[in-house]
């Protein structure tokens, strides 16, 4: 009879195991709460402000996220994780999803059993020495120290790129990016080295950010994006088209301070459709109507969070590069609403 | 049923296994037995069930796969195209290299503040508890990252050391220099200190793809050898000291004997030192030991010393008063009376905690991946367990090896123990 009630009790665990990974869209409905995986902290991308509050690109979607899903784009607990716990995080169901400057990869899509929804941001890797080493070029690294942060497709990339130059270094593994810019300052590496957008928030908040420079060897591509566990697509699709609504209302000319105008005098269908004026987009992945002007209203289109956290008026100042709209020679391009 | 049978009167019954206390206790044990290994079925269930729902399997393959990345220490060679394996052994000897010299740091220090803290010197035994209770109520992981901000932060760089050609024109000198007679340059990133070179090395062979040295091992044997003769010497010293009273001259033997063989044997193989010069970013040549190694060596030595020391003050106090005033009555100076009477019995009480002083020590070694240390935590247990994503098997892998690797330390000090235990007769 005891083994009886074993199985049954195991049958049981299994099907609420079963149940409870069954739909992260109905958990966070029910918890009223999403639970965005975000960066310990790097300035623009995700960084608590000066009142604990975090601020950011990355954290731009979760707000998103949360406005479309929730309705109020402050409903979210954020998880700090680094390089290393960032997917057991998401994996184990810790966090809701990941927005925090990940590197989509061929292995982490199927062997970590990850789903990469969109890119919101195209990088690559790129090194910061000081200007007194005299090195103008990555490939006069021969023999540096360089710091590299532990967990990361840059650790491999780097191996990959002094291989194939046939020059030698030695690495320094570092946990996260402010140990790694202490190590750097306190000159025990040569160069720091990770995703370029990085590198420039790094250096805006050093002290003497005008003797670092960020050589020109760009190494590698490294698209990053918001991550969820590979198998809900409900969820993902949530998360992939609120991303998306943010690109499309920049395409479109929608911005957090015109959104109210334009949903009043608009006449373009697909404008309509994303504002939730005609048809019913919201309702195919389990959302309301006006979910995506929500989104859009949370922290402005791309282009404006763009500009308000990592862009050129900043004190990263990322110019638009390859994040610029498709139409201005970028790769940002949302897949048509309809 | 052995049992039913040494109870002749009655007959078994079942209600026995409940009511009757000579077989209660073993319908407890069973009942426990039974639920701790319903427990255990449960939880490995759970982890199948788990994995399975996530798509994932337990598989160790990737150990066999191409690690990619580069690890600055390396006992054994090392690229990264290497696989996770390697990788692997790598840290694992780094682990070791730390904890081997630590528990022989350690040992030091603790004996001596052990030792130093029951002085009649007021200012020495104070001091001794002052370091004994500093180091102890820390945490380790403090004086760790300490000791390495210390070292990186106010060394100097290495840049700091280069003579330009307008420097010597202008006469002046580098802010830095080597010390030890321009030998030893030591950076904010590590020390460079000479490597023995030979000229005409014998070779080395490899075993399971890591190479052993046959000169180095040639030296260690020469020195093992020299060390019996020694013994031999010694022992032949005391047997005639005993029938005769007079101990012969030997401190000449010995000398001979333990360093002239190995002397010969390095100058015909032609060693010299390889000193480390500045070659673009860093010192290249020598041996290059990280400010890591160096900071996680003395942070844990300490650490683990104030322990030990108060192991060893334990030992002290244990053996009787009564025992340092005979030998005081017999002539024997407080340093000798230490050595030759207290020691050699508070040994007996100060080893077992000392067994787990250095289990405690190996196990510590994981918080040098504060400092980038790469350790088997650091490799295994970090960047391998990070690029493949198979948490559960390297985590299972290292908690496989740390546990092997304590009961292997745990039997060696066990056999000693019992090797220096009160013989009764």
């Amino acid at each position: 009879m005891n083994k009886t009630v074993l199985l049954g009790t195991l049958a049981a665990s299994a099907l609420l195991a079963g149940f409870a990974s069954a739909g992260t869209l109905d958990d966070v409905k029910a918890r009223g709460e999403l639970i965005c995986g975000v960066n310990t902290g790097l300035t623009g991308f995700g960084a608590p402000d000066a009142n604990g509050n975090y601020q950011g690109f990355d954290v731009a979607v979760c707000k998103a996220v949360a406005a479309a899903v929730l309705g109020d784009p402050n409903k979210v607990k954020y998880v700090p994780t680094t390089g290393e716990t960032r997917f057991t995080a998401l994996a184990s169901g810790e966090v809701d999803m990941l927005a925090r400057n990940s590197t989509w990869t061929f292995s982490r899509d199927n062997d970590l059993k990850l789903d990469f929804v969109a890119v919101n941001y195209y990088d690559g890797q790129g090194f910061m020495v000081h200007k007194d080493l005299g090195v103008s070029s990555a490939k006069e690294l021969d023999g540096a120290t360089i710091c590299i942060q532990t967990g990361t497709t840059t650790e491999l990339n780097l191996a990959d790129f002094f291989k194939a130059n046939n020059i030698g270094y030695t690495p320094v593994t570092v946990a996260d990016d402010s140990e790694a810019q202490r190590q750097y300052l306190a000159g025990a590496c040569d160069s720091f080295t990770t995703d370029a957008s990085g590198l420039a928030a790094v250096r805006a908040t050093m002290p003497d950010a005008e003797n670092h420079i960020i050589l020109p060897e760009i190494i590698s591509k490294e698209p990053l994006g918001p991550v969820v566990r590979h198998g809900d697509n409900n969820w993902g699709d949530v998360v992939r088209w609120s991303y998306y609504a943010l690109v499309a209302a920049e395409e479109k000319g929608i911005t957090q301070a015109n959104i109210e105008e334009v949903a009043a005098s608009t006449q373009d269908p697909e404008v309509k459709r994303i504002l939730g004026l005609e048809g019913d987009l919201g309702a195919m992945m389990g959302l309301d109507k006006e979910w995506a002007k929500r989104a859009i209203a949370a922290s402005g289109n791309y282009g404006e969070i763009f500009a308000a956290t990592i862009g050129e008026g900043t004190s990263i100042g990322l110019a638009r590069g390859l994040n610029a709209l498709y139409t201005q020679g970028g790769l940002q391009y949302a897949p048509p609403f309809r | 049923m052995a049992y039913v049978a040494s109870a002749p009167k009655e007959p078994f019954r079942l209600s026995m296994l409940v009511y009757d206390t000579r077989y209660r206790s073993y319908t407890i044990q069973i009942v426990v037995l039974f639920l701790f290994l319903a427990f255990l079925a449960w939880l490995l269930n759970n982890t199948i069930e788990n994995l399975a729902a996530k798509d994932k399997d337990i598989n160790f393959s990737f150990l066999f796969q191409r690690a990619g990345y580069d690890i600055d220490q390396q006992l054994i060679p090392y690229t990264n195209d290497s696989t996770h394996g390697r990788a692997l052994f790598v840290g694992l000897f780094n682990t070791l290299i730390v904890a081997f010299f630590g528990c022989i740091l350690a040992t030091i220090i603790g004996v001596f503040a052990g030792v130093l803290r029951l002085s009649g010197n007021w200012v020495v035994a104070r001091l001794m508890t002052l370091y004994v209770e500093t180091f102890r109520n820390i945490p380790l992981l403090l004086w760790i990252i300490l000791a390495f901000v210390i070292f990186s932060e106010t060394a100097p760089a290495p840049r700091d050391f280069r003579v330009t050609d307008e420097m010597v024109a202008a006469g002046e000198a580098p802010s830095a220099h080597k010390i030890l007679f321009d030998s030893i340059a030591f950076t904010n990133r590590g020390m460079n200190i000479p490597r023995p070179y030979l000229d005409h090395p014998l070779g080395s062979i490899n075993v399971l793809d890591v190479p052993i040295n046959l000169s180095g091992l040639a030296v260690l044997a020469l020195i093992a050898i020299g060390m019996w003769v020694n013994g031999r010497l010694l022992g032949h010293a005391k047997a005639v000291q005993e029938e005769t009273g007079i101990r012969p001259v030997t401190w000449w033997k010995s000398l001979v004997v333990l360093f002239v063989p190995v002397i010969v044997l390095l100058f015909a193989l032609g060693l010299h030192w390889e000193i480390p010069e500045l070659k673009g970013f860093n010192f290249q040549g020598g041996i290059n030991v990280a400010h890591s190694f160096t900071a996680l060596l003395i942070a844990i030595s300490l650490y683990t010393g104030a322990f030990i020391a108060e192991a060893v003050r334990a030992g002290i106090l244990a053996i009787s008063r009564g025992q340092t005033e005979a030998a005081f009555a017999l002539g024997l100076r407080p340093g000798r009376t230490m050595r030759l009477v207290i020691l050699p019995q508070a040994l007996r009480v100060i080893i077992p905690p000392l067994i787990s002083q250095y289990l405690n020590l190996t196990k510590n070694t994981t918080l040098g991946m504060a400092i980038s240390y790469l350790d088997l935590k650091g490799t295994l247990g970090g960047i391998t367990l990070n690029q493949t994503g198979r948490e559960l098997e390297c985590m299972l892998l290292m908690m496989a090896i740390y546990l092997v690797l304590s009961l292997i330390i745990a039997s060696g000090m066990n056999v000693f123990n019992t090797a220096m235990k009160l013989k009764e007769r």
